[in-house]
This record gives C-alpha cells, sequence and structure tokens, in this order.
C-alpha cells in the first residue's frame, strides 16, 4: 500500500472502478462532463471542483451532463434507480438539497417501505459540504443533521482517502438511497489507498486514535482537528481516544459505548449547527445508555446557531478549532 | 580514526516504516558487544521487536535516548576500539549526518511486480552473491511477514519475497485457488526472474508450498526450510482458519489473530487494520473460503508431503515455535533426515517473535 491518493482523487477512482465494473452505474450532474468556459474539450471541468475529470472520455455513454435543475435530475436519478440503474447524482453542494429535497426525502427514502418491501432504489447523491472555503453562507453548510433526520436514507461523511474510495464503492453497490457527504476542505488531504477496489460496511465507526483518559466522537473534517487536539492534550499527559463515525446512518453507537465506558468522558465534536445534531444525538444515547459510567458531564463543540459568515475572520471562528477541543476535553478532565 | 568507528542505526522495517521509537537500550555504553547480540528495543507503529547488533565491538557512546522517535537511519549509537578518543567520537556524533524523516519512498529496497500468465505477482528483492532465497509466507499473509528476516538474510545470499496469488498486492482473480496455483507461481515467478535454482524457505502454508514445489522440480531447489509449516500432519486449528476467514470487522479478526503469537500484545490495532484492509479488497474474501475449502476444510488439512519429502535429496530443516496454535508443534518431526529446531517463545509467527534464532538457522541452510 505504498500509493498515497488525495480524497479527490480517491472518488474520481471509486467513480472509475464502479463505471468500468458495472455499465449500470451512471453519473448525473452539473458541469461533470463539459462546462461553460470549457476551450472545447468535452472533458475539460469534470464537475465544479474536478472531481469525474476524465471519466467521460472513458465512459461516454455513463456520464449525463445537467443543466441548472437539482429538482429534475435528482428526481430523474431517483427514478432511474427504480428501474435499474445505479446512478450517482452530483448536487454541487449540499446547499442546493432544498430544491430537490422531495425527491430525496419523500420518494427515494420511502419507496422500499411503501411498495411492500418491493421496490429498490440503489441511488447515491453525492455533494460537498462544510465550511473554511469562503464560500460563504450557502455554499459552506454541514447539513448532515437534516439528512440523518430521514429513515430510509443512508449517510457518510468520511474524514480521509482510503475510506472515501472504500465508502464511495459501497454506496454505489448499496441497493438502498445513500447521502455521500464530501467535506471540501479535505479533498486534497491524501492517505494511503489500494489501487484496487474495496468497499467498506456502512454502521462501521473507526477508532483512528486510542486513548484512556477521554473518548471524542465526531466526523468529516472535525476528525483531523480532533487529532490534532489529541496531539496537543499528550503533551499535557491526557490520553485522547477518537471515535470517526464515518456513516452517520446506520451510525455505530456500540463502538462510541465501549468507549466512554472505557474512559468516561465524552466531547462530541460536530462542524454542524449545534440543535438537533450529529453531537446531541450521540450525547443522548451515551447519557441514556452508559450513564453509570460517566465520570463528567458531556461536551459538545460545535459553531455557534448562526449561519456560516462570509467574512474569512468570522469564518475562522466560526468553525471549531482544535484548541477549542482541547479547551472542552480539559474541561471534562477537570470535572 | 573514523574508519574504527561503527555507527549503530535505526533500522527499516517494511517500505511505510519511517520513524521508530527507540523503546530501551538493552545494552550500556562500555559494554563489549557481538554480533546478534540483542542491543535495543525498538518500536513502530505496526510492531515493537528487539534489534541485535549488526556489528561487533565496544559500545563506546548510547546516542539515542530511550522513548524517543528517530527517523529511520538515525545514528543511535556508536561502536568503536578504546584507543579512539573521546573527542573523536564527539566529532563522528556531531559531524553524522541525521537523516529527514522520509516523505516518500527513498532509495530504499522497493517492491515489483512481475506480469506472469497466472497474473501479477508482487515481490521485493535484496541482491547479493551465491545461489539466492525465496521467502514464501502463509495463508493470508504477505511479504511482509519476513519483515525481520529477509535483510539479515540478505548479509549471506540474495533474497526474494513474494505475494502469492490472492494475497498482499498481487493478483486477486485467481481462476484455480488451490495448491497448483502456487506452486505455479513460484516456478513462474522464477522463471520471470531467469533464477535457475533457490533455496526454499515457507512458512504455514507457504511451507506447503514451497515442499510441493520441491518435490515437484526437483532439480530447481536447492534446500528447503520449513517453519511452522502446513503438509506435515494432519491436524490444524481450525477455529483460527475459519474465524480469520470469516472474520468481517475488526472486533471478529482481533480475537483470532492473538492465536498467531506467544506474545498476544503484538497484535495491535494496526496489524488488525492492515489485515482487514487485506479482507476488504475485491475478490480476496471469495479467494480466501475457496482456498480454505481446498486446503484446511473441516479443520484437516488436505494434503500431506511427508512421502514426498522423505523421498527428496536436498537439504531440508524444520522450524517450530514452540507455542504455535495454529499446527501442532508435533508435527516438525515428521521428515526423516530434516534438521529440527523448536523455538522456544515463539507462537505461530515465530519467524517474527524470535527473528534472530530464525535467522541465524536459515543462514545455516545456506
Amino acid at each position: 500500500m505504498a500509493r498515497t491518493l488525495s480524497m479527490k482523487d480517491a472518488i474520481n477512482e471509486a467513480l472509475d472502478q464502479e463505471m468500468s465494473r458495472d455499465p449500470t452505474v451512471i453519473m448525473m450532474g452539473e458541469d461533470i462532463v463539459g462546462g461553460a468556459g470549457a476551450d472545447g474539450e468535452d472533458d475539460a471541468w469534470g464537475g465544479v471542483l474536478g472531481v469525474s475529470k476524465g471519466l467521460f472520455a472513458k465512459y461516454p455513454n455513463q456520464m449525463i451532463d445537467t443543466p441548472l435543475s437539482e429538482s429534475a435530475y435528482v428526481g430523474a436519478a431517483v427514478g432511474a434507480a427504480t428501474c435499474g440503474l445505479r446512478p450517482v447524482a452530483e448536487l454541487m453542494f449540499i446547499d442546493f438539497l432544498g430544491v430537490c429535497f422531495d425527491q430525496i426525502f419523500n420518494q427515494a427514502a420511502k419507496f422500499r417501505y411503501m411498495f411492500g418491501g418491493k421496490a429498490e432504489t440503489p441511488v447515491v447523491i453525492r455533494a460537498m459540504c462544510g465550511g473554511g472555503f469562503r464560500a460563504a453562507a450557502q455554499h459552506s453548510q454541514m447539513l448532515t443533521p437534516i439528512v440523518t433526520h430521514v429513515p430510509g436514507l443512508k449517510v457518510v461523511c468520511p474524514s480521509n482517502a482510503y475510506d472515501t474510495k472504500g465508502l464511495l464503492t459501497q454506496a454505489i453497490r448499496d441497493n438502498d438511497p445513500v447521502i455521500f457527504l464530501e467535506h471540501k476542505n479535505l479533498y486534497a488531504s491524501e492517505c494511503d489507498v489500494p489501487e484496487e477496489p474495496y468497499a467498506i460496511p456502512f454502521g462501521e465507526a473507526n477508532v483512528v486514535r486510542e486513548g484512556g483518559d477521554v473518548t471524542i466522537v465526531t466526523y468529516g473534517l472535525m476528525v483531523q482537528y480532533s487529532l490534532e487536539a489529541a496531539d496537543m492534550l499528550k503533551k499535557e499527559g491526557i490520553e485522547v481516544e477518537v471515535v470517526d463515525l464515518r456513516t452517520l446512518s446506520p451510525i455505530d453507537m456500540d463502538t462510541v459505548i465501549e468507549s466512554v465506558e472505557e474512559t468516561g468522558r465524552l466531547v462530541c465534536v460536530d462542524e454542524a449547527s449545534p440543535r438537533c445534531s450529529i453531537a446531541t444525538d450521540v450525547s443522548a444515547c451515551v447519557a441514556r445508555d452508559a450513564f453509570k459510567s460517566l465520570k463528567a458531564p458531556i461536551e459538545m463543540v460545535t459553531p455557534p446557531h448562526s449561519p456560516v459568515p462570509f467574512s474569512p475572520a468570522l469564518e475562522d471562528l466560526y468553525i471549531p478549532s482544535p484548541d477549542q477541543i482541547a479547551a472542552a476535553v480539559r474541561k471534562t478532565m477537570e470535572a | 580514526m573514523s574508519d574504527q568507528i561503527t555507527p549503530i542505526l535505526m533500522p527499516k522495517w517494511g517500505l511505510s516504516m519511517r520513524v521508530g521509537t527507540l523503546a530501551a537500550w538493552l545494552v550500556e555504553a562500555g559494554t563489549e558487544i557481538t554480533p546478534g547480540d540483542e542491543i535495543m528495543d525498538v518500536e513502530t507503529d505496526k510492531i515493537a521487536n528487539v534489534v541485535e547488533a549488526a556489528d561487533g565491538g565496544l559500545l563506546r557512546r548510547c546516542v539515542g535516548q530511550a522513548g524517543e522517535v528517530y527517523p529511520v537511519q538515525a545514528l543511535l549509537g556508536v561502536i568503536a576500539p578504546s584507543s579512539v578518543s573521546d573527542a573523536e567520537i564527539d566529532a563522528y556524533v556531531d559531524a553524522f549526518e541525521m537523516p529527514e524523516i522520509e516523505e516518500e519512498e527513498d532509495t530504499g529496497p522497493t517492491h515489483e511486480f512481475a506480469e506472469l500468465d497466472i497474473g501479477k505477482i508482487r515481490y521485493t528483492e535484496r541482491s547479493g552473491e551465491g545461489v539466492p532465497v525465496l521467502l514464501i509466507h502463509g495463508f493470508g499473509g504477505d511479504l511482509d511477514n519476513w519483515l525481520f528476516n529477509i535483510d539479515a538474510i540478505a548479509e549471506r545470499a540474495p533474497v526474494y519475497a513474494l505475494d502469492l496469488p490472492g494475497h498482499g498486492q498481487s493478483v486477486k482473480a485467481v481462476t484455480n485457488p488451490n495448491l497448483e496455483t502456487m506452486v505455479n507461481s513460484v516456478i513462474q515467478l522464477m522463471d520471470h526472474l531467469k533464477l535457475t535454482k533457490m533455496h526454499l524457505v515457507g512458512h504455514s502454508m507457504g511451507g506447503l508450498v514451497a515442499a510441493q514445489t520441491a518435490i515437484a522440480n526437483p532439480s530447481r531447489v536447492a534446500s528447503v526450510s520449513l517453519i511452522c509449516s502446513a503438509g506435515l500432519g494432519d491436524a490444524i486449528n481450525s477455529e483460527y482458519i475459519d474465524g480469520f476467514v470469516a472474520a468481517a470487522n475488526r472486533k471478529e479478526l482481533k480475537p483470532k489473530l492473538k492465536h498467531l503469537f506467544a506474545d498476544e500484545s503484538l497484535v495491535n490495532r494496526s496489524m488488525v487494520d492492515d489485515l482487514l484492509k487485506y479482507k476488504r479488497l475485491d475478490g480476496v474474501q471469495t479467494f480466501l473460503e475457496a482456498l480454505k475449502n481446498n486446503l484446511f476444510s473441516n479443520g484437516k488439512q488436505a494434503v500431506n508431503l511427508i512421502a514426498g519429502l522423505d523421498a527428496l535429496d536436498c537439504p531440508q530443516q524444520v522450524i517450530w515455535g514452540e507455542a504455535d496454535a495454529i499446527i501442532p508443534q508435533a508435527h516438525a518431526n515428521s521428515i526423516t533426515g530434516a534438521t529440527v529446531t523448536v523455538v522456544a517463545n515463539a507462537g505461530h509467527m515465530v519467524q517474527m517473535e524470535e527473528s534472530s534464532r530464525v535467522n541465524e538457522l536459515l543462514k545455516d541452510m545456506l
């Protein structure tokens, strides 16, 4: 496993290998093939940040470039999934969920349940999520809790390139609708990624760092920030265990509970808004199922309850920082 | 005088190792050490092991501090005769260029790939003089099972290690996952490398492969060393084999891997993660199930090569870990005329747990 790959290239490789393996896998999205401003080369853009670059040349019959029409092509992808294709629809930013939410939460999520278990909807909705990109309030949100709230959807939010390739492969092979959220500020992050195809099952959290004093439960970009906090805290003699949830629905609460039973302290770190979030959900489950193990009140590290600011200075303050995470861990140690 | 000074360096175990922690010195400055002496404990995120002295002499200076992290090839100690002054040693230490932590692969050993009839086979190579050695790993393993052996043996002869079909980074789409396919991969690799004759070393199922290769192609084999080998009796720990194949996550896999070592603490998160990553590659699960059914179904070994080995006219040795929980140590004495060594304080992965002893035995065979 000597080859490193960025998260962006890992997404491309998973799409490439799955489209090659299975011709029913198709892609739909804005600018995934051509795109305004291209110099005549069909494949000039490959999506807003170039994730699907090179794929149109290989799979011209499996890539559909769409107009700016999320409600239309996401609906078409959902319909195609019920008729035997495995569409991967790319929503540039999860912030655009609003205009196609009916197709996702009232249609795709419900088919299996409303057609007597006979309908399958193997559709993947990919979208960039998260802040720190100086992209303002309508292109920076972490809307993970909204999709996690809906039964019938599976929700993935990976933290590194290895997991991204394996989880996206699993998402495409999965027979249920999957919302696959890619943090745009992780696209450049690299790690060892096997060249061969592989799938990582859903509902399996990853303990990315072991430690006996405090458990941090998080996902997405916040995994990296939590690891930075853990490095700082180690110098103070505090050993932090970091649990990367990887998939938010299904969620692996067993691994969370086991860790909290060992450490007795929990810090939930979530880049989503603080009300009704992954952090509140995990906190509530731990308070119910592992209350007797807790040695200190549960801490949550989240942004404030406000839209993501456009001002760079304010955006930096908005997103939870390693310092804030470390402070929350210290607070649980002092209790 | 610096030609009389010999450095002790941070070793490099496997391609991915960039840094190691000097856990402890096992000797003090002022000690006369001989090659093979255990001089320090080193830990990586993958594994912990004892480092033996490659050179002998008077240990003048412990430069590395216990508990600290050092890059591969960093200066940890200095060996020099007492005729070399302290000032000269100071000067040597000051002048030593501490290597940077490597970001990418350096000029050191790399993995190669051979496109054979059977498919793509990964191997690694250490050059040298004489009849080369081929190291063959066991069921579910890969060439990194020889992490602590390959460089030591390379002091005596050229060494190759491969990933068998279905394993490591070799081809996963294997038409016939059976012993013949494994043997073919060895012969095809030898042909590809234009090596007419080799010393074969096999661990566990790799021993079965080495033995069958020798029996079927006696002219291509100079000697056979079988480590905790399959093919020498009926019994095998089906709980391990079945459990390893069935394990779908870390929680299921970790307790199975503990069967492999006398010291169970060697099974760490990184080892479990690496094996899980392998098992999750497309095709591996199907392959392992088929191979298990062909070779080790229902707790019995399907192939017994004792008669073939008895008839084989080349030097043979058998090495076993005393605490082997996978294949009974009683199988060690199956072959007439073979040299047999049972190594204490070691389980099935004896070549990792007691690497120095195993390296000596393997070198003695050359």
